[in-house]
This record gives structure tokens, C-alpha cells and sequence, in this order.
């Protein structure tokens, strides 16, 4: 199995649809965040997707069964796969020498393998996902998804919620995408697949 | 091999994007790709909404203390333009699939049992606001007037030209009431007067104000905003 790809094509296509669906959702709501703002500040119109709140509404929840519909196969892979696997161990000792050696620049790129800070940043990425899916479903139905809407501390809350899940994922996508141009060979394998070493 | 899976992606990518620059329903008439799709999945999105819809399922209710005060006004236009209708000669017209399509007076409508509700008013765009309205059950007065209740939808006209609609589950719904007051006091012209429709398991747009007409029928009625791309259902 020498020539094992480092990402096989499942992985491969739910990353790139998931990318799509990421950016979607962000853009869109961003312009449904808006018209209601729950801060000060708003985001610019250049940067949102749909010029308008009705066509927000309309890509975030045209494109919210993308998000989910994906994340649900994801999962289902990994756990039929193994791959769920690349995300343990996972322990606050790991995670703290891998950062440090990472900060000091001495945290050597191991093709194939998650070091602990890349292990710990996934799973938190997931789970933010999660807390975004729960948090949006409650707000979208707080009438027939009550339960969800009140795991979520009730409409007003769950907008904050939604909010700050949001903010997690951006700030997840930055550091992913510093790492990415910190070590542009990291990029063809997501794309074309890569050969295992 | 690369160069032409490159060009493969290349071109992917470009077909992905360049229906975002125009993806705003900015022109209802002449639809773009990205307007079919997002009206193909705001259909599907309908269907899902209606299975979605428990008929017994009630909206929280919330006690007075957590009325919000002064109400939040709302409309497509500035609250000095809302429309004031006589309430003397105000009647409520009836048409489509109705036994007995005899106009409404306010009295009348006074007269038949009233159903009070503390419930809270989601506006599409985020916010929410808790008010106390209190009015005739719609179910009752479908039924009063002989409504064809196996019709599709209900639809509404109102004196500023807003014009809404919903289905016939939500609009059997025991919450959905043809409101006549707010904090027991009659609809003031800006939130309604003289009757509004409230309906706590929709969105707030689905609650239109200062109602001159009620239709029941098979042909899709559409609605003010949902024309230009708002869901239809909108249920919460």
C-alpha cells in the first residue's frame, strides 16, 4: 500500500463541499446578522453573500442542508472508516508540548499524521459545527424545535449562541489557513489526493 | 494529467462563483440561475416546514411582566405612513371557497368568543417582541362561515396593500387568532387596527395588519415579500 493517498477521495470531496458550505453560510449570515445586529458593529456589505436580507435567508437555508447533509457522511465515514482515530490521543499535555514546540517553530509537519494542537483544533471545529447546527435549528424553529431552542437558552440567547459558534469557525478557518500557506505542501494532497510516504 | 484536472477545478470553481454575484432576487421577473435554485430549495424548505408542523405544538406563552414595552413597530414603511381605517365602516370581505361570504363589522366580530394570548412576535430579520393580543379563533370563525377547510391556503388583504398568505394546518392552528386588541385595549392604526392577523408559529411578516380581506382557496395567493424571495412558509 505504498501508494495510499494521504487524503482518500471521500475525505477529498466532503472537505471541498464543506468549504463551499462554510463560506455560504458565513456570508450569508453575516448579511441576516445585519439586520438585527447583536453588537455595535456590522459586516460590509462587500464582504456578505446576498445583497439583501431575503436572499440571505435564502442561500443560508438552501445551503444549510449542504452543511449538514455533508457533516452527516462525514461522520458517518470516519466512524466507518477509522479515521476518527487520527483524532486521538488527545490529552492537555500533549496538546501543550505540541504548541510550544509549534510557537518555537520546532513542530515538524508529519505527513499523514494530526500533531495534538491540529487534533485539538479539529475536534473543536467539529464541535463547533455542532453547536452551530443545534443553535440554528433552534432559532430557525423555536416553535416546533422548542427542546433545541431551549438546550440553547431560548431565542434571544441562542442568537448569541449561533453568534459566537460562528466566531469560533472563523477563527479556526484563520489559523487553518495560516498553516496552510506556513506549509503550502499540505495543499495539492487535499486537492489531488497525495501519495503516502 | 494535472494541467487538465487543474482546468477541471479551475472551471468548477468558476461555475460556483459566478452565480454569487448575482445571487440577491433583485429582479423577480427575470430569475438567474442562482434565483431558480434558491427558489427550488425555498419550495423544498416549504415542504419540510409543513411535516415540520405539529398542529398541537403551542407557542411559549410569557407573563405580563415580560410584555415589551413600548411595542416595536414594523412595516415596509414609516410608521407615519400606516394607514388608519374608520372602524365604523371597516368591513372584513370574504371570498374564494365560503358558504356565507357576507362581510364583517367589528361588532360582530366583538361579539363572538375571544381568545387572549401572551406570546412573542419573531421578525425575520432577528429581533422579537412579546405582546398580549386577544381576538376570534380563526378556526372558529372558518368554521362559523363555512370555509372549505380542505383548501390549501388562506389569504390576506390589507388597507395598505400588504397582502400575505398561509396554510390551511397553521391556520386551524388554536393560536392563530383574528386579533382585535393589544393589552386589552382596541388595535391603535400603526399596529393593526382594526384587525390584524396574529399567528405565533409563523414569522412576523406572516402576521399582517389592518386585514380589509380574508380568501380561502386552492390558488397560491403569494404574499407582499414573499414574492421577492421570502420563504413562504416561514413557520417558527
Amino acid at each position: 500500500m505504498a501508494n495510499k493517498p494521504i487524503h482518500p477521495w471521500p475525505l477529498r470531496l466532503m472537505h471541498a463541499l464543506n468549504a463551499l458550505a462554510i463560506i455560504m453560510m458565513i456570508g450569508s449570515g453575516w448579511q441576516i446578522y445585519d439586520s438585527s445586529p447583536l453588537f455595535t458593529f456590522t459586516f460590509p456589505a462587500t464582504i456578505t453573500i446576498g445583497q439583501w436580507l431575503g436572499a440571505a435567508i435564502a442561500w443560508h437555508l438552501a445551503c444549510m442542508w449542504l452543511l449538514v447533509l455533508n457533516g452527516l457522511c462525514y461522520v458517518g465515514w470516519s466512524l466507518a472508516s477509522g479515521h476518527w482515530r487520527k483524532f486521538l490521543p488527545l490529552t492537555p499535555r500533549l496538546v501543550w508540548q505540541d504548541l510550544n514546540a509549534a510557537l518555537r517553530f520546532r513542530l515538524p509537519h508529519e505527513t499523514g499524521v494530526y500533531n495534538a494542537v491540529q487534533r485539538l483544533l479539529y475536534v473543536g471545529v467539529l464541535l463547533a459545527g455542532l453547536v452551530l447546527v443545534i443553535s440554528g435549528l433552534g432559532i430557525w424553529k423555536p416553535v416546533q424545535l422548542w427542546f433545541l431552542c431551549d438546550l440553547c437558552g431560548g431565542f434571544v440567547v441562542a442568537r448569541y449562541v449561533h453568534f459566537f459558534a460562528m466566531s469560533a469557525v472563523v477563527l479556526f478557518l484563520v489559523v487553518h489557513l495560516a498553516l496552510v500557506i506556513a506549509v503550502p505542501k499540505v495543499l495539492p494532497p487535499m486537492i489531488f489526493g497525495g501519495r503516502a510516504p | 494529467m494535472i494541467r487538465r484536472r487543474t482546468l477541471l477545478y479551475r472551471a468548477m470553481a468558476l461555475g460556483l462563483i459566478s452565480p454569487l454575484t448575482a445571487c440577491d432576487f433583485d429582479d423577480p421577473m427575470h430569475p438567474d440561475l442562482a434565483d431558480k435554485f434558491l427558489s427550488a430549495m425555498s419550495r423544498w424548505n416549504d415542504m419540510v416546514q409543513a411535516a415540520l408542523f405539529n398542529p398541537h405544538t403551542l407557542a411559549p406563552s410569557f407573563r405580563p411582566d415580560q410584555i415589551t414595552r413600548p411595542p416595536r413597530f414594523n412595516a415596509f414603511y414609516d410608521i407615519s405612513q400606516a394607514p388608519i381605517v374608520s372602524p365604523a365602516t371597516w368591513r372584513l370581505a370574504l371570498s374564494g371557497q365560503i358558504a356565507d361570504k357576507r362581510p364583517w363589522g367589528l361588532d360582530e366580530l366583538l361579539a363572538l368568543p375571544q381568545e387572549s394570548q401572551i406570546t412573542q412576535l419573531t421578525c425575520v430579520e432577528g429581533w422579537r417582541t412579546i405582546g398580549q393580543w386577544s381576538g376570534v379563533r380563526l378556526s372558529a370563525f372558518l368554521r362559523r362561515v363555512g370555509a372549505d377547510l380542505s383548501c390549501r391556503y388562506v389569504g390576506f388583504q390589507c388597507a395598505d396593500g400588504y397582502y400575505t398568505s398561509i396554510d390551511m394546518a397553521s391556520a386551524l392552528h388554536p393560536q392563530t387568532i383574528l386579533a382585535l386588541t393589544f393589552l386589552g385595549a382596541p388595535l391603535t392604526p400603526p399596529f393593526g387596527a382594526p384587525l390584524r392577523l396574529r399567528i405565533p408559529t409563523k414569522l412576523g411578516f406572516k402576521n399582517p395588519k389592518s386585514v380589509v380581506a380574508l380568501s380561502v382557496t386552492n390558488h397560491y395567493p403569494g404574499g407582499y415579500w414573499e414574492d421577492q424571495g421570502y420563504n413562504w412558509f416561514s413557520g417558527s
